[in-house]
């Protein structure tokens, strides 16, 4: 077991340089330093010796991959790629383009991501499995034909409808909840409520039709035969042993994706203008800062990655039948 | 004279390979069985009925015709503009451009203004249009009416045009009229007869009024709902021509030759899908903005660079894309190259070439099928999303992110502009319903595991 976490962690590592590497080659390759200079500071009208200084600020002054001018090991410490990418290796994110530090930054706005990300989750889980078990409870029903369809409609929508419609509606109309907005602390909650409630209702169609997939798989199976010979109710078998056995796919369909509850909805949070690790990349992309996307596109893989790993760990966790060599 | 775009070309193109395809399979008995069970199912039917008749929409946007060359002696400003089919045909609604905001159907502007009546007095009230409604003297009484004759107008048209149509098949086909119709027949003859009737309820009204209102800018909205029916279609189309070929050679070679191959395809496709496609497809985009900018002689026109984005945007989506499939194939392979018939006609001495290609690749294709049908609903959705985040389609591109991304501001605006909004809803909905619908009707009939 530990053996093979072990490993799977040195598998981890290839991964990663590979995103490193291409994510160097995306930024800095495709494009020189000096094109970015002279994007970040007006098209055309620029002397070099301004982009000199740009470059010289934020330490894109140094050759890409192997310094000649100085000696020994600096060679290749003496780079942009060592500079900017390896860094990146023990989290050290450095400066963002604007001189701001990154790791600071991510840490402060972590919180309300996971404040939105959270409840969001746990609430999409539940109502999906719930209106997942109604379709199977009332299977070959027209009800479940309608539920289907319905599911297909709300899939059919775009998310920024959902988001669009919820703040005009609950927020303008109704006045319920703040249309945007955050504070730090317990008074947050406020502004929770209305992202969480449209984050669910946006995942409502596909999250429904992919439990009931799972449930139907399982209802398919051998023991939900046996179950119903001895002469148990339809309602019985649905939660005692269907809901049971589902359990399993469920539980490791959520694991890989809790890491990346961290990094936050990027359109959910520029919409309530929640300051979470979702809005910071959007901003980022609009203010073109290349030293912060490529820390967030870092960290994004990283945490995927970590999911798969925790994805396979929990396999064991939840069903002793699987064994990990 | 006849002018493309890059994206024209590819469209067309392939357009002219589904034909191929639908040609190829119609001759094929057992490729033909799952797609009879498609149209013999309503559902399938009526949406693809529905997806064929946006292709129809996309298809006259494409086809362009040069109409002025402006300002020829001025070469490094050449301003072509180009028209396409789509455009002559909704010309009177492309042209009749009005100063600002207008309600859907309204003959009054949006905002006051002053004017002077005969008699000299200035009064401050809302104009009425230049073009919206102009035709009556007195809109708050006569425009119920003049819509419901209007409507009723283009019913009867409708119904009479479609009547000629439905002649015409049964003309041309050979079946005696008294057969039995089969559920195709009958429920795409359906399905054209709802399209015909709004079709010509449109051509009633739109000429007269503003059926979806008109933007900021005075712009007809509907028109610009049409025209982006083009950009959605594409981006769902076209991505998934550029992911097709890395899925399925990258898929069924590390299936099928395990070792190093399948080691090295593994590491890519984890790497690539470990990074957050939106940051991968923002990091592209924004490196192409950055090109477009330092070699600004490359792209002459907005039109061109436009173009040029929207073909780049469904390059990267589609090299974004192709991992999930790439993996499914993958296993696919693995399960096969272990059967026995694939043993035996290794055994008598079929190259690796020719087993991949006539015993392995026919045996996957229902999977690349059901992805591609999924994935289209998909993409057209994620293009809205990425448009919102200035990554997705150049601005001056009509599409139904951009009009999302503007209707935002409109929405906080009083009295509230709704209408661009819900047009872009309604369209987009209606063209993302069939897509979704058609997909499950195909999953079902190729998925060798539903319930048979």
């Amino acid at each position: 077991m530990i053996q093979y976490i072990i490993r799977r962690l040195l598998y981890v590592l290839p991964v990663l340089l590979g995103v490193n590497i291409l994510t160097f080659v995306l930024f800095f390759v495709v494009n020189s330093p000096d094109d970015m200079a002279r994007m970040q500071l007006g098209d055309k009208h620029v002397t070099q010796h301004a982009v000199d200084n740009w470059k010289k600020q934020r330490g894109y002054d140094l050759p890409l991959l192997w310094n000649d001018k100085v000696q020994g090991l600096s060679h290749i410490e003496e780079t942009i790629f060592f500079r900017k990418s390896v860094g990146l290796f023990i989290f050290d994110f450095g400066l963002s383009d604007s001189g701001r530090d990154i790791s600071a930054d991510i840490k402060q706005r972590m919180w309300p991501s996971l404040a939105i990300a959270i409840p969001s989750l746990i609430f999409g889980v539940l109502t999906n499995i719930t209106f997942a078990l109604l379709l199977i409870f009332y299977r070959s029903s027209y009800l479940e034909f309608a539920g289907l369809f319905f599911c297909i409609a709300l899939m059919s929508i775009s998310g920024l409808f959902y988001i669009i419609a919820g703040q005009y509606f609950i927020g303008k109309l109704l006045v319920l909840t703040p249309i945007s907005g955050y504070v730090p602390g317990i008074s947050a909650f406020k502004f929770i409520i209305l992202p969480v409630l449209i984050g669910v209702i946006g995942g409502l169609g596909s999250g429904t039709r992919w439990y009931r997939t799972l449930f139907l798989e399982e209802a398919a199976k051998d023991y939900v035969r046996t179950a119903k010979s001895k002469g148990l109710s339809d309602l019985q078998v649905l939660f005692k042993h269907v809901l049971h056995n589902a359990l399993i796919p469920i539980l490791t369909g959520i694991v890989v994706i809790l890491p990346l509850l961290f990094m936050g909805s990027l359109i959910m949070e520029s919409f309530f203008g929640i300051p979470g690790l979702g809005s910071y990349t959007i901003d980022a992309i609009n203010r073109q800062d290349f030293s912060i996307v490529r820390s967030m596109v870092f960290l994004g893989s990283f945490l995927y990655i970590i999911g798969l790993l925790l994805t396979d760990l929990s396999y064991t966790w939840v069903d002793p039948r699987v064994r990990l060599e | 004279m006849l002018t493309f775009l890059w994206t024209d070309v590819l469209l067309f193109g392939m357009v002219a390979c589904l034909i191929f395809l639908v040609w190829q399979i119609s001759r094929k008995e057992h490729l033909r069985r799952p797609w009879l069970s498609v149209f013999n199912s309503k559902v399938g039917v009526v949406s693809l009925v529905f997806l064929l008749f946006f292709l129809l929409v996309a298809l006259l946007d494409s086809t362009r015709v040069v109409q002025s060359s402006v300002s020829q002696s001025q070469q490094n400003n050449v301003s072509r503009s180009s028209l396409s089919l789509l455009d002559i045909v909704l010309t009177p609604i492309r042209t009749q451009v009005e100063k600002t905001y207008s309600a859907p159907f309204s003959s009054y502007a949006y905002t006051k203004e002053i004017l002077v009546d005969k008699s000299g007095k200035t009064l401050w009230v809302y104009p009425r249009l230049k073009y919206g409604g102009m035709h009556l003297s007195d809109p708050s009484t006569q425009m119920a009416m003049d819509i419901l004759f209007k409507s009723l107008q283009g019913l009867v048209w409708g119904s009479a045009s479609w009547l000629v149509f439905v002649i015409v098949v049964f003309a041309i086909s050979k079946k005696p009229l008294k057969s039995k119709w089969s559920v195709a027949r009958q429920y795409s003859l359906l399905t054209l007869f709802i399209i015909f009737i709004v079709m010509f309820i449109g051509i009633e009204l739109a000429p007269h009024y503003h059926i979806f209102g008109t933007d900021k800018v005075g712009e007809d909205v509907l028109y610009q709902t049409l025209k982006s029916i083009r950009t959605g279609l594409l981006i769902g189309s076209l991505t998934t021509v550029v992911m097709l070929p890395f899925a399925v050679v990258l898929g069924l070679l590390a299936g099928f030759f395990r070792g190093w191959m399948d080691d090295v395809i593994q590491y890519i496709y984890t790497t690539l899908s470990s990074i957050p496609s939106v940051l991968l497809i923002a990091a592209a985009i924004l490196m192409a903005q950055v090109y477009m900018v330092n070699n600004p002689d490359l792209f002459t026109t907005i039109e061109d660079r436009a173009d040029i984005r929207l073909l780049l945007l469904c390059l990267i989506l589609g090299l974004t894309s192709w991992t999930g499939l790439c993996r499914l194939l993958r296993a696919e392979t693995l399960k096969i190259r272990e059967m026995d018939y694939v043993t035996a006609a290794r055994a008598l001495g079929v190259s690796r070439i020719k087993l991949l290609q006539k015993h392995i690749l026919p045996n996957v294709m229902h999977l690349v099928m059901i992805t591609l049908v999924l994935d289209f609903s998909g993409l057209v959705l994620a293009e809205a999303v990425l448009s919102y985040i200035n990554i997705g389609v150049d601005p001056s591109t009509y599409s139904w992110g951009n009009m999302i991304n503007t209707s935002r501001l409109e929405m906080a605006r009083e009295p509230v502009v709704w209408w661009s909004l819900s047009a872009s809803f309604l369209v987009m909905f209606s063209l993302v319903l069939a897509a979704n619908l058609f997909a499950d009707v195909v999953r079902d009939a190729f998925d060798p595991r539903a319930n048979h």
